[in-house]
């Protein structure tokens, strides 16, 4: 038997204690090292929902109702700013979960959520996760470990977005690495411009973007083209 | 010619992500693996997008880019 959820008709589907696959819930930090038993008296309170392709998942700013797991695909968690600029914050994928620090805070979903692929999600009301908190000890213990690593996770987004120093380090890796005059012109992915200023690839798309909005330099099919190469020196901090 | 974006055969797990992500439809899974369906420039593309190198659990589809000076 499958029923909405009352008063959510966005939850999805709570299925029976037969849908939903332990192994696929053990998958999910959140539920890692709980016993069977333990797992079976959890589930009958997960609902499961399919989610499509660019679909938001939810709002930034509204009421947060449940914890979301995700099984399938992956989901970009992004800040909107009020002028439309968009900020990744992390993608969740398989064993990932979203939406957990304003479910337990009783506030506002602080980010909004999008599948950038069809997303097969487990989610748990936000009432019956805190009762599911008092009756078992290492799920309590989960839940610690993965609002500490988002913490961690946060805190150097935010420095790295304070203080200008990622845009800094991309002008520069863009300044050493422009064609010289051998005629050599290597080639850089945004995963190794993120190795190389020791960042995450979500700050070098941004960082690239707020260079290109300022006119320093313009973005290409497979091309980053160098506008402005005094401006780049200045803001990477070299010497002319 | 356009340069096209490298898929590493080696670290590709076969997940799809990438081909689901591809707003040019670009990508498609053969045989578990992921192939370039054509090496025809996309008129719909303006830029490379690199959702493809966003969502890869694995590092092995990378889109990379030349860096150039404006003359």
């Amino acid at each position: 038997m499958s029923y909405t959820l009352p008063n959510n008709p966005e939850a999805g589907i709570i299925l029976d204690d037969m849908s939903v696959e332990v192994e696929l819930l053990q998958s999910s930090t959140y539920f890692s090292g709980l016993s069977s038993k333990e797992l079976d008296s959890i589930r009958k309170y997960i609902f499961e929902k399919t989610v499509a392709r660019g679909e938001i998942i939810l709002f930034e700013g509204e009421p947060a109702r449940a914890v979301h797991f995700v099984i399938s695909g992956v989901v970009k968690v992004f800040k909107t700013s009020a002028d439309g600029k968009e900020q990744i914050l992390y993608l969740a994928r398989a064993g990932d979960s979203f939406n957990d620090v304003p479910v337990f805070d009783g506030g506002l979903s602080l980010a909004s959520a999008e599948a950038l692929t069809q997303v097969v999600l487990y989610g748990m009301e936000k009432g019956d996760m805190e009762a599911r908190l008092r009756e078992h000890q290492k799920l309590a213990e989960n839940v610690l470990q993965v609002l500490s690593q988002r913490i961690e996770q946060i805190v150097s987004l935010v420095e790295d977005l304070s203080f200008r120093r990622v845009t800094g380090r991309v002008a520069k890796i863009l300044l050493e690495n422009a064609e010289d005059t051998s005629g050599q012109q290597p080639k850089l992915t945004q995963q190794q411009m993120a190795a190389m200023a020791g960042t995450a690839r979500e700050m070098i798309g941004r960082s690239l973007k707020l260079l290109e909005d300022e006119g320093k330099v313009r973005l290409e099919r497979n091309r980053i083209v160098i506008r402005d190469k005094e401006a780049l020196r200045e803001i990477a901090g070299v010497g002319t | 010619m356009t340069e096209m974006l490298i898929i590493d055969l080696s670290k590709c797990n076969g997940c799809g992500l990438c081909v689901e992500v591809c707003m040019c439809q670009k990508l498609v899974l053969v045989d578990n693996v992921v192939k370039i369906r054509s090496k025809i420039e996309c008129r719909q593309c303006m830029r490379w997008c690199t959702m493809c190198e966003m969502v890869c659990p694995t590092g092995a589809i990378q889109c990379p880019f030349e860096v150039v000076t404006e003359e």
